[in-house]
Formats: structure tokens, sequence, C-alpha cells
């Protein structure tokens, strides 16, 4: 043991006076400085204009093909317009934040040295990661609550402001569920790597082709229920509009008749419909499952 | 007995198959500044990641202030400063931003803290960019950010690797002036460095460590009178490179000459026995073999002769 050559005054001991935080308490610090950071920066604003451009494309849309008879049908009530627009956008909204504001979230601590600034200091990985993870989704909902409201801007124009569908509350709860486990899962991307490009890639591509293409093959070659499939369950967010809502743990199964052409004859395509409860579970599910990963992967990572 | 400050045991870190680190044993305790000397991917850096557990050990533990660093991370390193690798500050932070955040993450009281920011900013006499924004500030200058983020909760340990990097001369003379500072404040300072003029200047002792492995760990004064070899030592400059071995050795072989080093082409090292007479002889000698004799100068550091020789030894 290669001891201390000489023995002299010791170093001041621990400062008394120092009390290091408690985890929860650098957990909602770390949450703080990181949303300052988020909201601070040009993909928010970036993130901004993404959303204020969709919204803008479904006003033109709406206020130029009145006449159009798919346009004239989403008009017809507010659960229909609502159902469409918003179960429709709100998924895409929540998988674009995911994706700008978790894609990078832990890769990018080792790819631009940040980590090395908050690695030195006495606080638990885990806390680090979760602070930054509730940042991310604080971040990503505030770009869905403004998506909500440039879509109701839109429905108060067309169906006067008492028009407010009751199934907005769940279906909002649907979606933040539904950005629960999309950034979980990037979360789980952004640390499975130590480039943030392939965070950002991977979450986009799984997102927007991947699982959707999934649901397709299981449904129409597998020939079953596509439970598995997150992008299935976050069906849930538009289907609470709907005319009669299946709020329970099983989906629906609708057969329907296609006809088959000039010789005649039919075949039947089979559609699945998640239950609510059903759609919740399979997104906790997601969300858990990726966040005991992404932890586990983050407590192992070496800042080498 | 008191605690050791930093003490790590069997301390090993293997990547793969290359072993970075070998069974360190070190312990130190006490005000002073310690050099952490070795050539690059000597395990220098490996060694301070593992004391802020960036990294985890392959085998072996270590220590700071008695505390487990693996086992419990946030009490260990709660009152430590690390400056590792120059780290990168988010850019939208400006100095006032980025410290605040340290230390409040760190505990340090709200009614102390803008007095210890404004302190530790002055320090790295950084006080006028206070409010700046980090993101257009040059590589210096993050770093004096990064050596004010280590020190801003009064740490009573001080972890620093490489801290003069990228800084300027009058950065590297400020960072010497903040160490001897810190060392008058009874703190402890474990610094990593590839200048060994800054290691001399203010480190009462050193550890050199080479592939992984320690070589010695003494004081400044021991590790001179133990390793230097008495003989006076000089630089020897020369207009033109010295390629031909035979005149190397007639160098070597002049009366006088204990040992003859070609430093670099152009630079010669002599070490000879005997007082200012010698000397006198050998330099009228040296230029009577025509090799083109432009400087004579003493080295630099006697650590860097003892460095060089002991580095050279496990070559």
């Amino acid at each position: 043991m290669a001891e201390s050559p000489v023995s002299s005054e010791s170093a001041d001991p621990v400062s008394p006076r120092l009390q290091v935080p408690g985890t929860v308490d650098q957990i909602i610090k770390l949450t703080r400085y990181q949303l300052r950071e988020y909201l601070s920066s040009r993909r928010f604003v970036a993130l901004v204009g993404i959303v204020v451009v969709i919204a803008a494309i479904i006003t033109f849309i709406v206020a130029d093909l009145q006449s159009n008879a798919a346009v004239k049908a989403l008009l017809a009530s507010p659960d229909a317009f609502y159902g469409s627009f918003w179960g429709g956008g709100a998924g895409f909204v929540v998988v674009l934040s995911a994706v700008f504001f978790g894609g990078d979230a832990i890769a990018g601590e080792f790819q631009n040295k940040t980590g090395y600034f908050l690695m030195g200091l006495p606080i638990r990985r885990s806390a680090i990661y979760i602070g930054k993870y509730i940042a991310a989704f604080l971040a990503s909902a505030s770009m869905l609550l403004l998506y909500l409201v440039l879509l109701l801007l839109n429905g108060v124009h067309y169906f006067g402001a008492s028009a407010f569908p009751w199934q907005f509350l769940p279906s909002l709860a649907l979606a933040l569920v539904y950005l629960m486990a999309v950034l979980g899962t990037t979360f789980l991307f952004s640390s499975l790597f130590k480039t943030s490009a392939y965070g950002f890639v991977l979450t986009a591509i799984l997102f927007l082709i991947g699982f959707g293409l999934l649901q397709t093959l299981i449904t129409s070659v597998v020939k079953i229920e596509p439970w598995m499939i997150i992008s299935y369950a976050n069906g849930a967010i538009g289907d609470v509009f709907a005319p009669t809502i299946n709020w329970g743990l099983s989906g629906t199964v609708t057969v329907t008749k296609v006809p088959l052409g000039r010789g005649g004859g039919f075949d039947t395509v089979t559609s699945y419909t998640p239950g609510v409860a059903e759609g919740v579970v399979i997104m906790l599910a997601y969300f858990i499952l990726t966040a005991i990963a992404g932890l586990y992967l983050f407590e192992r990572e070496e800042f080498t | 007995m008191s605690v050791p400050s930093i003490e790590t045991r069997h301390l090993t870190k293997r990547f793969g198959s290359f072993t970075a680190l070998s069974s360190l044993d070190l312990k130190m305790s006490g005000a002073k500044c310690v050099g952490f000397l070795g050539p690059n991917g000597a395990g220098k850096t490996t060694t301070l990641k593992l004391l802020s557990d960036m990294i985890f050990p392959t085998e072996g533990e270590c220590f700071i202030n008695g505390l487990s660093v693996r086992e419990g991370r946030k009490r260990a390193l709660a009152d430590v400063g690390v400056l590792i690798e120059s780290p990168e500050i988010y850019a939208s932070l400006t100095p006032n931003q980025a410290l605040e955040m340290v230390a409040d993450l760190r505990g340090v009281p709200v009614s102390e803290r803008r007095d210890r920011i404004a302190t530790v900013l002055e320090e790295v006499k950084m006080r006028d960019w206070a409010d700046k924004k980090v993101g257009r500030f040059s590589k210096g200058m993050k770093q004096r950010i990064n050596i004010a983020a280590a020190l801003v909760h009064d740490p009573s340990v001080v972890i620093l690797d490489e801290p003069a990097t990228g800084l300027d001369p009058r950065g590297m003379a400020e960072v010497r002036d903040i160490v001897r500072g810190l060392k008058k404040r009874n703190r402890l300072i474990f610094m990593s460095s590839h200048i060994l003029q800054e290691v001399t200047d203010v480190c009462d002792e050193v550890a050199l460590i080479d592939k992984g492995k320690l070589l010695f760990y003494d004081t400044l004064q021991n590790v001179t009178s133990k390793f230097a070899d008495g003989h006076p030592t000089i630089d020897v400059g020369l207009s033109h490179p010295l390629a031909d071995e035979a005149l190397l050795g007639q160098v070597a072989a002049l009366p006088g000459v204990t040992s003859c080093v070609l430093l670099e082409p152009r630079r010669l090292r002599l070490k000879f026995s005997g007082g200012p007479d010698a000397q006198e002889k050998l330099l009228e000698s040296l230029v009577a073999l025509h090799l083109g004799v432009n400087s004579l100068s003493e080295p630099q550091s006697v650590l860097e002769d003892i460095y060089l020789r002991q580095i050279a030894k496990g070559d």
C-alpha cells in the first residue's frame, strides 16, 4: 500500500453545514433545470413551429374543402371532428415531441460530454435519469396541450364554445399515458447508445413506421389481435370519441365483407379496436418495461 | 487514527483484455497537493474516474473520506470537487446558472449560494462573464467554469484531471494560484497533470503511474533525492540533427560524462561528474567535436528527468 508519505495536518472533515438534498428533492431540482434547458432550446421553438404548422394545415383543409364529402362528415358532429383530428394528430405530436426531447436525453450526456458535469455530483444515477425523464415529459406534454388548444380554436369556430365533448378528458389522459410509454422507449434507446442520432432515428422509425407495419402484418397475416403493439393501443386515444365506446380490457373484433370486383363474391377483412382499459394496460406495460430496462442500462453505463 | 481522505484498495480496471489499472493501492490524507503523473494511457484518468464513480472497478474498491464510492456514491462524493475530462456545460446556461445548479444539487444553503458563486467566479477570473451563455465560450473559458463548479461547495477533497487543459499561460498560472489557495485552506488536491513544471511548482507529493501500475508515491523532495543520481545535467541544443551514432559515442566517451541521451534530433542531455571546472572542460570538448552546439541549458525540471528515466525503464 502506497501511503501518504508525510503525516500532515488533516484536510478539513466533511463540512457539517453541507446537507446534500434527498433524492426526491434532487429529482425535482434536476427536473426544473432540465426543463429550463428544454424551454430555452432551439428544438423547443422548432417543435412549436411544427405543431402550429400541423394545426394550420388542418385549419386550411377543413376551411377549404367544406364541400368535400369526407370533410362534411367530419364537420357533422364535434365527436367526429375531434375524434379524427385529435385522435390522429395527438399520437403524431407525442412521437415527435418524444424524439425531440428524449432522443438524446441520455445519449447526449455521453456524446456531448455534458454527463461529466453531472456525474461528479453526489446524486444517484437513477435521480438523473428520472429528472431528465420528467422534464422531457413536461416539455412534450406542453406540445400536446398546444396542439389541443389550436384544435379547440378550430372546433369552437365550427361548433361553438359549448360543444366541448366530455371524451376529451379521457382522451387527453390516454394521450399522456401514450407519451409516458413513447418517452420510456425513447429513453431506453437513448441509454442503449452513446450516439444521439441512433436514439432519434430508431424512435422515429419505430413509432412512425415500424409499429404500424408490425400491426398490419399481425392483423392481416397472423390474423390475431395485435395487443402487443403500442401503436394499436394508442388507437384508444381517438376511439373514445366513437358513438359506442369499449371501456373493457379486451378489444372489439369487426369483420367486414369486401366485394371482390367483377367476378362477384366477397372476401372478409378483420379489424381490431382496442378496449380503453386494454390500451391503458398495454401502454403502461411499455412504460414500465422500458423504464426499468433504461434505468438498468444507465446505472451500468460507464463514462469512459 | 483518522480516515484517509482518498484510499484505493487493489483497484483494478480492465477494458476487455486491456488492463488500464492494475491493483492500485493508494492512501492519502492531509492538506496538500498530490501530483498524479504518467504518460498518455498510463491509467491516470481511469483512476480519477473510478474515484468519482464514472466508471466501475473490475476488482478492488475506492474510498473517499472512508466511504465506499461504489456502495454510496452520494455520500462519498458529497465533500469532493471533481473535474474530469473537461466536461461540456449545457450551452444555454450562463456560468451563474450552471453554478447555481451545481450548488443547489449539492445542498449549498441558499443564503450562502450567491456569495460562493461570486467567490469562485472571481477565483477563476470569470466574473465579467457570469451572465453570458456558456455556449459561446472558448475551451479555456469553459474549463475555468468547470474548475469553479468543482470548488463551488468548498470541498475538503478536490480531484482534478489535467485542470490546465485548454488554458493559456496566464490561465495555467491562475490554476496554480487556485491550488495554492486550496492548500492554504487545508484541502487535499489530487491532480493529474502532464505539465511537470506545474507539478513541481504546486505539488507536495507525486505519484507516478505507467501501464496501469504505480511506480512510486512519495514527497517531491524524497523523489528528487531518491531517484536523481546526483550528477549535474545539461541540455545541449544543436544547430543540425545528430544522426551520426559514432559521433554520439564520442560525446558519451568524453571525460566526466556519465550518461548521454539524444532527447530529440537536435537536443542532447548530458550528465557529468565534477564541478564547474569539469563543466567548462566538457563544453570546450563539445565545441571541439563540431556538433553544431548552439545552446546550453539546465533541464527545466529535475522531475522531468526522473519521469523520463522511470518511464523509459518500463519500456
